[in-house]
């Protein structure tokens, strides 16, 4: 069983679009959705929710406003501003440290276990997905995503499939770091900007730092062919594997609004590179079809 | 050690925040293009995963802050093992085992409870780095951008001290990180608009309702500003319609705009017709903000 | 002496779980009488530092050592430090863990097996 992460450093970049694509092509899989901020992979996959299950995470401080006398220790001792003039919390700016809470002389504040997610596991028509959704302004801290990693992990070894597929967060860390622990590679999208090889850079710092293997995409090559040799050769240069070089199409963005990936839209160009880079992928992981 | 103050609410001049729920959708391209387009300006660039204004602005830098956040030290002679260290640190930072303290930095918050609670004051805060802060300009326009070390798990501290370097003399831009977790609060918090820059696609859709959601928990006036308008469906011009969202400013996907930006370009260089667009853009903040009182 | 094992269920039919802060239990057993409890491991749910916290709370119990399939650092340093002995690398169901390290088929642990963040979906 191969565990792949499909990342980019910088959002934007057709992630989740070829994440939906292998979910197409491979055969015997569990996908999984590790951008629990902005998740977006249901919205090609039109997930039938099964099981949902509350993620808890941290607590948050609560002020009994009828036990508090003003004293204003609380406001002092905080680091995060979230102490509001009326002596009420902020739960917005409180990062649970609870430090009010031991400090109040009135024993005034609670700290209330916070209900930071859910997360779900679906099935789709390429088979079962398990997602996940941060609630807003909570600290993405990456344990909702290990959880994901986990259910699908599980799911995946129950149903003794061959792959899993995972779309992961952007950005370089602690979402992005439980995304890319222990997979067997990180297919990184980049698109041939100076922003995108910037943080395509970043993010391989992250992969290097845990040991895994990465392999690349180049997506809508065509926007600027001096960049993507520039790309080309960078990564040549560090012996890292391009996969392949995707153009871009305005398909796509119809394949998205109509909610399929695109190798169920259209037999166009892109959809041909991506079934031609999902071969290369499997041979070079030694998955047998 | 100092701590922000949020005071800086009271300046004359607005601080405008730009973020976006997905990333990718074009937010440092207007933070960028909206405040070359402006006089006596500020750029902060919060994204201190990815910080790229940089690469638009092409500033020269003059000078760089370490930003550090406070991890606890136990000076183990006044230490005696009583443990109060562990039971007030809610991140599982302290552990004391056969009397000894043991303290992991990595999830240290740096709230300071250990420190104040300790019986004996057996505990000091020593400076951990964290990322760094660098400060420059591009002709008039000045610019600050943090970065966080690879490796470091929390955005909000590096984006606090970057934010400590408000101008409030100026009117000032923030490029904010994308999502909706904790680094995009700490960068919109206290500025007097949000721009919410989105397209036009259910992925776009999708997070803009998340974004604004958290806009209107934290009771910030907003507009949204739709990229690649002509790729993708109505159903975000719907949305903003029956949400009463103003629609600020609408930017048609151009092969041109792709490869300018592509580049490190700016659009107003390339393309001057849009600078006016931006000014425009600029006058209807301000309208919402006079309006708002 | 009390043997911490990490577990997936309450009994010594379930199987030993191989993450040391995250598994669901800990049966603790007493080499003195044979006699064994299940406590549930409060730390699974910990947003951070749950092996920290685990290592904590098994050194609160007086446990001496623990058996498991692995320790990553930051448990690794707690466990250390209150001297419980560490043996890693054990699978099968937690009886059989029972058994053999009764019969001193496995070897103390030298240190952390895993980086931090295991148990995040990894081979």
């Amino acid at each position: 069983m191969k565990q792949i992460v499909i990342i980019s450093g910088k959002g934007g970049t057709g992630k989740t679009v070829i994440t939906g694509a292998f979910a197409a092509l491979a055969r015997d899989k569990v996908m999984a959705d590790c951008d629990v901020d902005a998740a977006d992979l249901h919205l090609i996959l039109d997930p039938e929710i099964k099981e949902s299950h509350i993620f808890k995470s941290g607590v948050t401080a609560f002020m009994h406003r009828e036990l508090c006398e003003g004293c204003g220790v609380c406001k002092t001792v905080c680091r995060f501003d979230a102490v509001k003039k009326d002596f009420t919390i902020d739960p917005v700016s409180c990062e649970g440290c609870g430090f009010c809470s031991f400090a109040c002389p009135q024993n005034a504040i609670e700290m209330k276990t916070n209900i930071s997610g859910e997360l779900f596991i679906s099935d789709t028509r390429f088979g079962p997905l398990v997602h996940a959704k941060l609630c807003i302004a909570e600290e993405n801290s990456g344990k909702l995503v290990s959880l994901v990693r986990q259910k699908a992990k599980e799911i995946a070894e129950e149903k003794n499939c061959k792959w899993v597929i995972l779309d992961g967060s952007p950005g370089t860390g602690c979402p992005v770091i439980a995304s890319i622990t222990g997979v067997d590679c990180a297919v990184i999208v980049i698109e041939p900007t100076l922003s995108g090889l910037h943080d395509a850079k970043r993010v391989l710092d992250v992969t290097e730092h845990f040991k895994v293997p990465v392999k690349i995409i180049i997506n809508k090559y065509d926007l600027n062919f001096d960049m993507t040799e520039k790309i080309e050769n960078w990564f040549k240069d560090k012996n890292i594997t391009i996969l392949g070089k995707i153009i871009f199409d305005k398909e796509v963005v119809k394949s998205i609004v109509e909610g399929k990936t695109i190798i169920e839209y259209s037999n166009n160009q892109v959809a041909e590179t991506l079934r031609t880079i999902w071969r290369l992928l499997e041979q070079e992981l030694k998955v047998a079809d | 050690m100092e701590w922000v103050e949020s005071n800086y609410g009271e300046s004359e001049k607005l601080i405008i925040s730009v973020a976006s729920g997905k990333g990718g959708t074009g937010k440092t391209t207007i933070a960028v293009n909206l405040a070359l387009s402006l006089s006596d300006v500020q750029l902060l660039d919060c994204d201190v995963e990815e910080p790229n204004c940089h690469i638009f602005i092409k500033p020269v830098f003059e000078s760089s802050h370490t930003v550090f956040i406070p991890v606890p030290a136990v000076n183990q002679n006044k230490c005696d093992g009583c443990g109060r260290c562990e039971e007030v640190c809610l991140y599982n930072a302290i552990a004391v085992v056969n009397k000894k303290v043991i303290i992991f930095p990595e999830l240290c918050h740096g709230c300071g409870s250990c420190t104040y609670f300790c019986p004996h004051k057996a505990i000091e805060e020593e400076k951990k780095e964290i990322g760094v802060i660098e400060i420059g300009k591009n002709g008039e326009t000045q610019f600050v951008q943090g970065k966080l070390n690879a490796g470091m798990m929390m955005s909000p501290p590096v984006i606090r001290a970057v934010k400590k370097h408000i101008n409030k003399k100026k009117t000032v831009i923030i490029d904010a990180p994308p999502g909706t977790s904790c680094p995009v609060i700490t960068a919109i918090k206290d500025t007097d608009f949000v721009i919410l820059v989105t397209e036009p696609t259910p992925f776009g859709l999708n997070d803009l309702v998340l974004a604004a959601e958290v806009v209107r928990k934290m009771r910030l006036p907003f507009g949204v500003i739709i990229n690649r308008s002509d790729l993708g469906n109505k159903k975000t011009d719907e949305y903003c319609a029956r949400e009463n969202i103003s629609v600020l400013m609408k930017i048609p996907f151009s092969k041109k705009i792709a490869g300018i930006y592509s580049r490190g370009d700016l659009i107003i260089k390339a393309l001057p017709e849009y600078r006016k667009e931006f000014l425009e853009l600029f006058k209807k903040i301000e309208q919402v903000k006079i309006n708002r009182g | 002496m009390k043997v911490a094992i990490t577990s997936s269920g309450p009994t010594l039919q379930s199987n030993v779980d191989p993450r040391f802060g995250r598994c669901p239990y800990y049966i603790i057993y007493e080499t003195e009488d044979g006699s064994f409890k299940a406590v549930e491991n409060k730390s699974s749910l910990a947003a951070g530092g749950a092996g920290i916290q685990a290592g904590q709370n098994i050194s609160d119990m007086k446990v001496e050592a623990v058996v498991t399939g692995n320790v990553g650092p930051n448990a690794f340093r707690v466990l250390s430090a209150a001297s419980i002995k560490i043996y890693s690398g054990a699978t099968g169901s937690v009886k059989d863990a029972i058994d053999k390290f009764k019969n001193g088929e496995y070897k103390e642990t030298a240190g952390p097996d895993v980086e931090s963040h295991f148990g995040m979906g990894r081979k």
